[in-house]
């Protein structure tokens, strides 16, 4: 290791630092100030969001024995996190005073989680994708049991610690089999021992295929979804807002660089794999979420569905240059994504009240004339998720459809379609009890329907460019082979 | 001893240890469980550094056994926690949440 290392991975290492000081500070904090330490930890990653911005359009950089990689990709993925964190404090800054559950550690955590995220996408290493796996993990099983004594939220942490240990354990074990198979755990060895005539390949389709199950454990893909109702429904609204969009980013992250950079040759074989999670989580997902009457509960499938589309694009990756194009579709639907969940969970954490009131659809009924504020971007949201067009889910869908009818998959994209109709049915749902009669049995928030109208005003604003976001996209990517 | 040996003790662990998560009831011995799997993982990583004479992949090991005792702690933790508030950590009683 040397000191050069330590610059190429410096906006990561800002926010770990950042993390682990402010950890002590918060210790001098008294406790009715703790609105310090959120503006504190949001500095933190500002600085480091602001590094990572300075360091777009470089040349790609490798440290530590080319475990760690920073090109194109790793930025923007850097960016996105970065910027999640700081949403992630904007959610949670009025909420756990209003909710008296304003621990100071709970920001460092944060920031911890952010930095794993961050390392997960530079990883050139499989070793290094379990430790960021597990560092952005680790904080989050704190997290989600953040607001106990209340039971709700220690038994999500207890579901999402085992079950995400078991996902761990699984991924852990592929790497072990990948090993063994090609004798390398760096991703350009992997595809070097393959290209030779060295490796064990039955052991190296094991192995990569318990990856793929680790992985769809964390984007949180059918028929590996069940922690994800729970959990999201237990944890305190923020942090799930969180989860929402980071832990499925930064899985979605690991999958593309393991598999493009290391399983190319394992396409033919993978791809069917791939195929099946992407049908069982667009139709269980959409499905699913038609029959809830919990908001956290309804998003947390609509999430469900997300991660299957987001996969359908991801089947045809094996076909040479539909790789890059397979690539900028995800990441931008991933934008889509996060722009229109945040939004909707800003929504639910400014209605949710003490108690796990404030969270179930029928108490919304009436909103729209009383608090038109936060109705109308919750509609926008609603309508962004299903891909109606004038809103940036549309053309998120739109080009991840596109992936897969060029990549000659046409059935999977009639299911996204089909599945989509699905999910108009519960937008509608909520938007008309939404604009029902009724007295709302809740409460809005200013700080957070400032957000939420942010949030669905770039829903909105940017559906009317797609063109350069997408070619954004595709420039973050062009240093994948 | 052949490689192939230390496969199948591997993953002979690592079934009992999955069907150990799925089968039984009490978060502690779940959480034992999941240590096995981790420790199939390991058996690999030694066997196959010995196997193919690279030294540094005997280190993996230490990474592995580090992330393991990270996740005692804040497994232990969050069972104290629970079973402070309702004096049982049977998974089967988890029942605040569903839909």
């Amino acid at each position: 290791m040397s000191i050069q290392d330590l610059f190429v991975i410096l906006p990561t290492l800002v926010v770990v630092v950042w993390a682990l000081a402010l950890l002590l500070v918060d210790a001098w904090i008294p406790k009715e100030r703790k609105s310090l330490t959120a503006w504190l930890s949001a500095a933190g990653l500002a600085l480091a969001l602001g590094l990572a911005l300075a360091q777009r359009g470089l040349s790609p950089l490798m440290a530590f024995q080319d475990m760690v990689v920073r090109d194109g990709f790793a930025v923007f993925l850097e960016i996105v996190f970065l910027s999640s964190g700081l949403v992630a404090i904007a959610l949670a800054f009025d909420y756990l005073r209003r909710l008296r559950i304003e621990h100071g550690e709970y920001y460092p955590l944060l920031m911890i989680s952010v930095a794993g995220m961050m390392l997960m996408a530079q990883a050139n290493d499989l070793l290094i994708v379990f430790l960021a796996l597990e560092m952005l993990s680790l904080p989050l099983y704190i997290l989600t049991g953040i607001a106990r004594p209340r039971l709700d939220s220690e038994e999500a942490a207890l579901k999402y610690f085992l079950l995400g240990t078991f996902s761990s354990a699984f991924l852990l074990y592929g790497v072990a089999l990948i090993f063994g198979a090609t004798a390398n755990t760096s991703l350009p060895g992997i595809v070097e021992a393959m290209a030779g005539v060295s490796a064990t390949v039955p052991l190296f389709v094991a192995g990569a295929t318990l990856l793929l199950v680790g992985f769809a454990f964390k984007v949180a893909a059918v028929p590996f979804h069940m922690w994800s109702p729970d959990v999201y429904q237990g944890a305190p609204s923020p942090v799930t807002g969180f989860m929402s969009v980071g832990v499925k980013a930064a899985g979605l992250a690991a999958l593309l660089r393991v598999f493009l950079v290391a399983f190319p040759s394992l396409a033919a074989q993978l791809s069917p794999l791939v195929a099946a999670l992407a049908v069982l989580s667009m139709v269980v997902g959409n499905l699913l979420a038609m029959a809830q009457t919990n908001m956290k509960r309804l998003l947390a499938y609509a999430g469900v569905a997300s991660a299957g589309y987001l996969l359908m694009a991801f089947v045809p990756y094996g076909q040479g240059k539909m790789a890059g194009e397979s690539v900028s579709a995800m990441l931008f639907y991933l934008v889509a994504y996060a722009l229109t969940s945040f939004g909707a969970w800003a929504v639910v954490v400014a209605l949710e009240q003490s108690e796990g009131r404030g969270l179930e659809i029928e108490e919304y009924a009436g909103l729209g004339f009383r608090y038109p504020w936060l109705a109308v971007p919750l509609v926008i949201f609603l309508l962004s998720y299903t891909g109606v067009p004038l809103t940036l889910g549309f053309w998120g869908k739109f080009y991840l459809f596109r992936v897969a009818v060029e990549g000659g998959y046409i059935g999977l994209a009639l299911v996204g379609v089909l599945t989509s109709l699905f999910s108009a049915y519960y937008s509608l749902r909520v938007i008309l009890r939404l604009y029902a009669v009724g007295t709302p049995q809740v409460q809005g928030q200013r700080w957070l329907t400032l957000l939420a109208v942010l949030l669905a005003i770039l829903v909105v604003g940017l559906s009317f460019l797609p063109g350069p976001l997408l070619q954004a996209m595709g420039q973050a990517v062009l240093a994948l082979p | 001893m052949t490689i192939t040996y230390y496969l199948a003790l591997s993953v002979i662990l690592f079934a009992l240890g999955a069907v150990g998560v799925l089968v039984r009831r009490n978060a502690i011995v779940i959480f034992m469980s999941l240590e096995l799997m981790f420790n199939a993982a390991n058996l690999v990583f030694v066997a196959y550094a010995a196997y193919y004479q690279l030294i540094n992949s005997q280190l993996f090991v230490f990474f592995v056994m580090t992330v393991a005792a990270a996740e005692v702690a804040v497994g232990l933790a969050l069972m104290v926690a629970i079973f402070r508030t309702k004096h049982s950590i049977d998974v089967d009683q988890m029942s605040a949440l569903k839909g």
